[in-house]
């Protein structure tokens, strides 16, 4: 027999959720053992792990997505059954994906009101309007509530997801990586305004994070997650960093990027004047002069949508370049494969599954994709399987890409071990010009030492690097160079051994 | 005054034709814009408008009445509707290759039930001759405009207004434009979709029984040429709004009627390929609208083709 909800009505001020014994099995897979975590009435609790340590799982279990294979939810100290999302809303627990769930094409107010769960058959958007300007009213912040919510800055949905869930009156918020895709300032104005809410007592919230710098600034609480199981935790106030860490990892050695070694190159990609129009083709992206010499990192930081993707694509030659001039070497530039070959042009695309792999391929097929048809100077017309199931084991064993076997379809490997296969096939032989966009994008942070690690040698070894990242702390890590982009053209350029965060940042966000 | 109006008759069989021709074009495409704003394609709906025309012409046949016949053809647009939904909703079916499917078997059916229609005839839809202040006969044919035209206007409006101002339009959007946001509000994505295709098939049933009782008026197999794909691609050309697919009908419908146009007035020369016209215009129209670099902001996110 089911009970019914105790009251239909959302609770009016923050609430205590447990959990006692969470268990969630996937076959004879084990992917949360025994996970007991409380988390208290107006805190700001914290949930650290690598990626696949059963972070998501966990979540997932609570806001009713997964059934638990044992374990209980406790909410304001009762037991409580969670089948369904819907149940959870209605205890009044919420959720702020990693990704945005708003629908692009609809507008922040058509976007509320539909996430309500007694929308009227006919909405009449003078009352909803009237309404929502009261509810925003109370609020700490706004976004605009007319512009279709595609058009909006990352930073503003980001907003807008939070207001969602304040506006459906839910009083438990699980926000998973929420600040992943926002400036620091932008990410310390949000988190500053859940820890607000927070301490008024109005929320109680658990936030899935792999910044050390947002725990210790904003959380109370943190509980670490390793390989499924609940290994540690505590007040924040009582923890280093280190001891985070080392909570997190266990007992493995991070790989820190090589020594950076003075190399005095010369210039090897040169853009000036290029003026594609930008993806929605409104505005025009503006690149008036980049460079990039040989043995130097060249940094570009932005916020997404500010037309770094339209320079990566005009560089790997998926947007035509309708005015302006890429060289390399010298030569100019088109971006075909004979080209690349020649200059020896490597790319990293972001998303690799999606921009530099066939997902459905195996991969010792993705892995060959750049000699499939060429050996030894020669163009080849025959696929030559055994060269090629050599030369995929030594990478993969090189490389240390985890995967059942070179005949598994990419598309099955996880998004770290995607990286690592791509990584080896541009790394491998002679590399000159690099071009990578956000390269650790959603991989935890031992494979993200790894691929900066690789990144920095092959710069060391005298490539030229160019570097596109919405990391800002990635940037100021690998960088030599680094230029800020807002707006489609770079604004500001600061040499990295002198870089001012706060300047940067004031650059991104487009005050200059 | 003679009967003769000389060059005037060009641009007057154009708006008769606008009148004349689109209202099939205005159902079809408005069906489909519903069905493709849920995310759905329904290629299908040749076939449904096919045998919407069969089933109106025969139900109007035995019962006498116009109106029952096109609520039959409506009916069994929705049954066609319905079943490219509920087969879609099967894993790893692709809407496209039904729709296929569903275009030859709703013909075929056609075909095979309505071969003792061929001869009888059924009762017409009744028209309003909003002409009727001139006495050009040439006007009063123009302007001669069938009851589910002026239906076809309203419905194309309507369905505008449904989508953004009441809960069913905002939920078919959710739907068409992020499945998983849809999901997170614990909307039901394949019954959505289920219920657009249906109201889709419904109307291009009803667009298919304009055709055969009203104009062409008869029910033979080459009732459509082709109405109900054409009308499939209006829609991307209307850019998925019900508004703008009836101006991209009307423009079809009267480009249409150049052909035989310039034919009543002496123009005899490439007279076939004035009969193209529409089928020019449309696609000048989408090569000059569109782009290799941009991307359709107006498109629905879930379509199979811009996926």
């Amino acid at each position: 027999m089911r009970v019914p909800p105790l009251d239909l009505k959302p609770p009016s001020h923050a609430i205590e959720v447990a959990t006692l014994g969470m268990t969630m099995r996937f076959g004879s897979f084990t992917a949360l053992n025994d996970v007991s975590i409380r988390i208290a009435a107006g805190s700001f609790h914290v949930l650290l792990g690598e990626n696949g340590a059963g972070k998501s799982t966990f979540v997932k279990c609570m806001m009713g997505f997964y059934r638990p294979t044992a374990g209980q939810m406790m909410v304001e100290g009762r037991e409580v059954e969670v089948p369904d999302p819907r149940a959870a809303h209605d205890l009044g627990l919420g959720m702020v994906y990693q990704h945005f769930t708003l629908v692009p094409s609809l507008t922040a107010a058509e976007n509320l009101v539909i996430s309500r769960n007694d929308v009227p058959a006919r909405i009449q958007w003078d009352r909803e309007r009237a309404d929502l300007a009261a509810f925003m009213k109370k609020m700490p912040f706004t976004v605009p509530l007319d512009v279709p919510v595609g058009r909006l800055a990352a930073g503003e949905k980001q907003k807008l997801e939070l207001l969602k869930q304040l506006y459906l009156g839910r009083r438990f918020l699980i926000l998973d990586e929420p600040t992943s895709v926002l400036t620091p300032a932008e990410a310390d104005e949000l988190l500053g305004m859940v820890r607000g809410l927070t301490t008024s007592g109005e929320l109680t919230c658990l936030m899935i994070s792999h910044k050390f710098r947002e725990v210790t600034a904003f959380a109370d609480e943190v509980s670490v997650l390793r390989r499924g199981e609940h290994v540690g935790g505590g007040k924040v106030s009582e923890l280093s960093t280190a001891d985070m860490a080392a909570m997190m990892i266990g007992e493995k050695e991070l790989v820190r990027p090589a020594a950076r070694v003075a190399v005095n190159g010369q210039t090897v990609l040169a853009v000036s004047g290029a003026k594609p129009p930008d993806r929605s083709g409104l505005k025009m992206i503006d690149i008036a002069d980049l460079r990039v010499k040989a043995g130097e990192i060249v940094g570009i930081a932005g916020i997404s949508g500010n037309g770094q993707m339209e320079l990566m694509e005009i560089l790997s030659g998926q947007r035509p370049l309708e005015q302006g001039t890429v060289q390399v070497c010298g030569t100019p530039f088109k971006a075909t494969r004979g080209e690349a070959r020649k200059f020896n042009v490597r790319y990293l695309p972001e998303e690799p599954l999606r921009n530099a792999c066939s997902p459905k391929m195996s991969v010792a097929e993705n892995i060959f994709f750049r000699d499939f048809d060429f050996a030894d100077g020669k163009p080849k017309f025959w696929l030559d399987s055994r060269r090629m199931a050599e030369q995929a084991a030594r990478l993969v064993g090189e490389y240390k890409v985890k995967t059942a076997s070179l005949a598994t379809p990419i598309a099955a490997l996880s998004g770290g071990n995607v990286q690592r296969a791509v990584l080896a096939r541009e790394f491998n032989g002679k590399v000159d010009l690099l071009l990578i966009a956000n390269p650790c994008f959603g991989l935890d942070f031992s494979a993200v030492a790894e691929i900066r690690a690789r990144i920095m040698a092959a710069r060391n070894a005298g490539a030229a690097v160019l570097l596109i990242s919405e990391d800002l702390d990635e940037i100021l890590e690998l960088s030599d160079r680094i230029l800020v982009m807002s707006e489609g053209s770079i604004v500001f350029e600061t040499p990295a051994a002198s870089a001012d965060i706060g300047e940067i940042g004031k650059h991104m966000a487009g005050h200059h | 005054m003679t009967d003769d109006i000389g060059l005037w008759g060009v641009p007057l069989a154009i708006l008769g034709g606008a009148i004349r021709v689109s209202t099939p074009f205005i159902f079809v495409s408005v069906g489909e814009c519903l069905t493709e704003r849920s995310g759905r394609i329904n290629l299908g709906l040749e076939g449904t408008l096919v045998f919407g025309a069969m089933s109106g012409y025969a139900v109007a046949y035995h019962t006498g009445s116009p109106w029952l016949g096109t609520l039959a053809a409506a009916f069994a647009g929705l049954l066609f509707g319905l079943l490219h939904g509920f087969i879609c909703k099967l894993p790893r079916v692709n809407d496209i290759a039904i729709g296929i499917a569903l275009m030859i078997f709703g013909t075929g059916l056609a075909f095979f039930f309505g071969k003792p229609y061929v001869q009888p005839v059924a009762p017409d839809l009744p028209a309003i001759p909003l002409g009727f202040w001139s006495s050009l006969p040439q006007v009063q044919a123009a302007l001669n405009m069938n009851v589910l035209f002026i239906a076809g206007i309203a419905l194309a409006f309507a369905a505008s207004w449904m989508l953004k101002n009441t809960r069913v339009g905002l939920t078919i959007r959710v739907v068409g434009d992020s499945a998983d946001a849809a999901r997170a509000l614990g909307i039901n994505v394949n019954r959505v979709r289920l219920w657009s295709t249906a109201a889709g098939g419904a109307l291009a049933g009803i667009g298919g029984a304009y055709l055969s009782l009203y104009y062409p008026g008869s029910w033979n197999e080459g009732i459509s040429s082709g109405q109900g794909l054409m009308a499939v691609a209006l829609v991307i050309f209307a850019r998925w709004s019900p508004v703008n697919c009836l101006y991209a009908s009307l423009l079809f419908g009267g480009a249409g009627a150049l052909g035989p146009a310039l034919q009543s007035v002496g123009v005899t020369s490439g007279y076939y390929l004035f009969y193209a016209a529409p089928y020019v215009l449309t696609l000048g129209l989408l090569v000059a609208t569109s782009s290799r670099t941009r991307a359709m902001p107006s498109a629905p996110g879930e379509l199979s083709i811009i996926k």
